[in-house]
């Protein structure tokens, strides 16, 4: 044989041109409009020059804020492509009934499910409740910064890497059709031959490096860097779950690096761990990821719950009700979420005793979760309620979180979980939970600290444009399969025989309509807002009338966030002050110690991306190139030395003043 | 508007008990276990509402209330704390969840899958001495197959048990994890290869139900339906008779054909079982030259084979792979059995 194939193997591993799907034409249409429009953005970049000033101001950055915003974005236009799955599979089980096997082979709509599910957790949710920790913790407790900058902004772009390999997923070979969690031996190598799993693990390993470093990063933040003054039981909510939020990153990503590496040594070198034959054990592998992965639910609740707790004390010109108790009953939901795992699988075997345990603790949390629910209606009591948007996303979640919280006690009864598991009332369940929870929280978060972010409010028409269609939207398209679930229907199906259930999946899928309505009022309500920005500005710096620090100072923050650390004597540190005549400090400045930008988080995510695809495709060469490339990187960088500077006097004289100027304008 | 999506949300809950008239399988089931798991289902729910429905009429009260046009309503700002309220917001879930959580723990040992029937229905006993009907069902690439050892007959994507006789499934698969699930029978249980679980259920009322997997199990998945026929005695004793009139056998090599991974197969019937085949499935070593789980475990213990034992791997013989049309298929490693029984000697 030529020697000519064999090099091209060894370089290009198992990738060949029949990985581009040229026959698939949803693909192809998906790429040329993803292609098409990265040509537009890219192109108008180059057009207006504007390279320089995203490399400088953005993409090297080491300001929390800066770091915050593009996690929010990543996680905008990741929803977008995880909607854009969720419209897919809506659609064929609209109409995959009968002769009609719908117009998504098995083979293109379990990789859907799948990078809908992958997506949704790890690369929508997670990135925007980053993003706002990033953006909100540091305002909250007074601080300049984040502790450890740098990998702030390596955690950012390892994230980053780990969504660009799921993107390319698309385009070049396939992703994996298992299911978000991947279970073995399906995922095994044995039955997943194909480049898809090695996607999911590499995408997830990257981006766990980032969402790892960046809890590890929050919590030396919040724990050693809050202001003078703010003991513990003066954090403000929000703080106080993304405290324990992290907690739980830090504890229970390692767990998910572990199982995954373990599943990649069975794909890779054949080992045995989850595997049929020679001694593995799949049943490692479930208890594994949902030791990961039930903690995980909770570090996307914990900071929406802080969210709203954030949202209602403002808008209700209240403090909020139980603070302790609310405290208490977050630690008390980080501690208990260990306890609870199993009860994803009771329908996996084990014993009675076994299972009615997991059941109880999982209805203990419960407690706590009702505890917060009755603190937030309490602080309603007696308030004075302006329904902003923020608050009308509090409202819809309290109404509707509670009857997902209802059917997820349900399923934690083991005999009705038998009935219930893998049905589509449980995904009714989570979705309830999810968009009802994490998503309102978030949409809520994100109206609520936009001014203080960008200087000017969201135009308020279509913010509740996107919550009624959203609100609307998730019932019409969770209520059916609630009732699909108690029909005995279970989920992943992608044809059904029985006629009699296709109505119930129609108006779901009308549902999953308005939903996109929802988000498309968003789109245009970022738009809108822009363009009414002058009208829209926020001049004071608290455009609520708040009560934390963040609002303390000017709306965007300087990149200093305080030119002097507040002190804090109360909970409420920012009402407390505006109670006591605060006045703001207006001389006496003096130079500010700031972490400098650098290029080496970007590098160091953008060569993990290399050697990931590497990895996927079976590169050696590269691979060995790639790793080397990030040592060396590593190394370069630790002798960089030029990490810190100071903004000069004059800078922060002229910041002030001008700030000065335009408070008195606007009295 | 405002009240609109609240009130789909309670209309449909309200819709529940009349979707039990119709197809609601879950709600309406038609075996003695599905209709424990929906009582438990019905009073749990109602255990909660309890809470959630006065938790959710003081939400829109008091947002109604308490709005910032509302002067009539009573504004204390730094109202945050009271002993009493917060005791009370804490006990009242507390109770609710004491109250479950019994029932959970009674109900769970009651309804344990592995738990042999105490009665065929409300009121009914098993009468004394009965045995109920073994099912051994293994989950295939994408098909069901039940094996009737008692009958000695086996069936794909099909089966049947007598109304009112306790049926005990011992449940494992070929190759992936599956979910053994006949909604109006009983609840789910997971088929894992290289292990067994077990279900006891009943049937109560003949009919014809579905069956399915309700675990994800590959490109398959969604044509992985059976149907389940509950039949009286002679009905059942009529499917048995007319099964064993095929003159199909379900021989080790025919158990390895149709292991292949194949999609929405039609119903088809076996008149005979290889021996043991079922033990030999859990124990993945179907191949005559496969060492048996139990057998590798049984080493294992005593402090396994030591090296010899890691060169102790093989594959399916190269005669016996074109005798059942596999040459087309990369070959499997398993561990070889240490001892060999000569092909004839297999069935």
């Amino acid at each position: 044989m030529p020697d000519q194939p064999d090099l091209t193997k060894l370089i290009f591993g198992r990738l060949t041109w029949d990985a581009i799907p040229f026959h698939d034409p949803i693909l192809l249409g998906t790429f040329f409009m993803v292609a098409a429009g990265g040509i537009v953005v890219l192109g108008s970049v180059t057009y207006y020059k504007k390279w320089g000033y995203l490399w400088h101001e953005w993409f090297t950055s080491i300001d929390h804020k800066k770091i915050g915003i593009m996690y929010v974005i990543l996680g905008i236009v990741m929803l977008l492509r995880g909607f854009a799955d969720a419209i897919m599979m809506r659609g064929q089980q609209a109409v995959a009934f009968g002769d009609s096997m719908g117009y998504l082979p098995p083979h293109h709509y379990d990789q859907i499910f799948t990078a809908h599910g992958v997506i949704m957790i790890f690369f929508v949710a997670m990135p925007l409740v980053t993003g706002l920790m990033n953006y909100i913790v540091p305002l909250q407790i007074g601080a300049r910064d984040v502790a450890f900058p740098f990998l702030n902004n390596f955690s950012f772009w390892m994230t980053t890497g780990g969504v660009i390999l799921v993107m390319m997923s698309l385009f070049v070979g396939e992703f994996a059709r298992t299911g978000w969690l991947a279970y073995p031996p399906l995922s095994g190598i044995l039955h997943s031959p194909d480049v898809g799993v090695d996607y999911y693990i590499w995408a997830l390993q990257i981006a766990g490096v980032g969402t790892l470093l960046s809890g590890v990063n929050l919590l030396v933040t919040i724990v050693k860097m809050r202001a003078p003054g703010m003991t513990m039981m003066r954090m403000p909510i929000f703080t106080w779950t993304a405290l324990c939020t992290n907690v739980l990153i830090v504890a229970a990503f390692p767990v998910l690096t572990a199982v995954l590496a373990l599943l990649t040594m069975d794909r890779y070198v054949g080992t045995n761990f989850f595997t049929a034959d020679f001694g593995g054990n799949a049943m490692m592998y479930v208890n594994l990821i949902w030791i990961w992965g039930h903690p995980e639910v909770y570090i996307l609740i914990l900071p929406a719950f802080g969210i709203f707790s954030e949202v209602v004390s403002t808008y209700c010109r209240k403090r909020l009700f139980g603070y302790a108790s609310m405290v208490y009953a977050t630690v008390v939901i980080t501690v208990l979420s260990y306890l609870v795992w199993l009860h994803h699988f009771f329908t996996m075997g084990s014993g009675a005793s076994v299972n009615s345990f997991f059941g109880i603790t999982t209805m203990i949390i419960s407690i706590p979760t009702g505890a917060k629910i009755f603190n937030w209606l309490f602080t309603m009591y007696r308030g004075r309620i302006r329904f902003e948007v923020p608050m009308l996303w509090t409202i819809g979640f309290m109404v509707t979180f509670v009857i997902g919280g209802m059917t997820g006690v349900l399923l934690a009864v083991p005999p009705a979980d038998f009935a219930l598991h893998n049905s589509l009332f449980l995904i009714a369940h989570f979705h309830n939970v999810i968009i009802g929870g994490v998503l309102f929280g978030l949409m809520a978060g994100i109206t609520y600290w936009f001014p203080k972010a960008f200087g000017y409010k969201l135009d308020p028409f279509w913010g509740k444009c996107s919550f009624w269609f959203w609100l609307v939207g998730f019932y019409v398209a969770f209520m059916p399969l609630y009732v699909l679930g108690l029909m005995g229907v279970t989920r992943r199906v992608n044809h059904f025989e029985d006629m009699s259930l296709q109505i119930w999946f129609q108006i779901a899928a009308f549902g999953a309509l308005l939903i996109a309505c929802g988000i498309a009022s968003f789109i245009i309500q970022l738009v809108v807002s822009y363009r009414r920005r002058e009208e829209l500005r926020d001049t004071t710096g608290d455009p609520w009338d708040g009560r934390t620090l963040e609002w303390s100072t000017s709306s965007p923050p300087p990149v200093y966030n305080f030119a002097f650390t507040p002190r804090v004597h109360d909970l409420d540190a920012w009402w407390q002050m505006k109670q006591h005549g605060y006045q703001r400090p207006q001389q006496g400045f003096i130079p500010i110690h700031m972490p400098k930008n650098t290029w080496a988080g970007i590098v160091l995510a953008g060569i993990s991306v290399v050697m990931g695809f590497a990895l996927i495709w079976h590169m050696w060469p590269l691979v060995v190139l790639s790793f080397a490339a990030l040592i060396l990187v590593s190394i370069i960088h630790t002798f960089n030395y030029k990490r810190d500077y100071y903004v000069p006097t004059e800078q922060v004289v002229a910041t002030e003043d001008a700030r000065t100027r335009l408070l008195a304008q606007h009295v | 508007m405002s009240c609109f999506p609240r009130l789909r949300g309670f209309i449909l809950i309200a819709a529940l008990p009349l979707l039990a008239g119709c197809n609601a399988v879950l709600l309406s089931p038609s075996g003695d276990v599905a209709v424990q798991q929906r009582n438990l289902i019905i009073i749990s729910t109602g255990l909660m509402l309890i809470i959630i429905v006065p938790v959710i009429i003081l939400t829109l009260l008091f947002a109604w209330r308490y709005r910032a046009s509302n002067k009539d309503a009573a504004y204390d700002p730094d109202w945050n704390h009271s002993t009493m309220l917060e005791l009370l917001i804490w006990a009242a879930p507390l109770l609710i969840i004491i109250a479950l959580g019994a029932l959970t723990w009674v109900s769970t040992h009651q309804l344990d899958p592995y738990r042999p029937l105490a009665r065929l229905s409300e009121g009914r006993e098993v009468p004394a001495g009965t045995k109920p009907l073994v099912v051994e069902v293994v989950a295939l690439d994408w098909k069901w197959l039940f094996l009737y050892p008692e009958q000695g007959i086996a069936a794909v994507n099909e089966m049947a048990a007598p109304v009112d006789r306790p049926i005990q499934f011992k449940i494992t698969s070929s190759s992936v994890m599956n979910s053994f699930f006949v909604p109006a029978l009983a609840g789910q249980i997971y088929a894992m290869p290289g292990m067994q679980t077990t279900l006891h259920a009943v049937i109560n009322h003949p009919g014809e139900y579905e069956g399915l997997s309700a675990n994800f199990s590959g490109s398959g998945f969604s044509g992985m339906r059976f149907r389940f026929h509950g039949m009286d005695q002679k009905g059942f004793d009529d499917w048995v008779a007319q099964a064993r009139t095929s003159s199909a056998a379900l021989s080790r090599e025919a158990y390895l054909k149709l292991e292949q991974p194949s999609e929405r197969n039609p119903v088809q019937h076996y008149a005979t079982v290889a021996p043991g085949l079922f033990d030999a499935i859990v124990n993945r070593c179907v191949e005559p030259n496969r060492m048996c789980m139990r057998d590798a475990m049984a080493i294992d213990a005593q402090g396994g084979a030591g090296i010899p034992g890691a060169h102790n791997v093989t594959t399916m013989d190269p005669r016996m792979r074109e005798r059942l049309g596999l040459t087309e298929t990369p070959p499997r490693k398993y561990v070889g059995a240490m001892c060999t029984a000569t092909e004839g000697l297999v069935l």
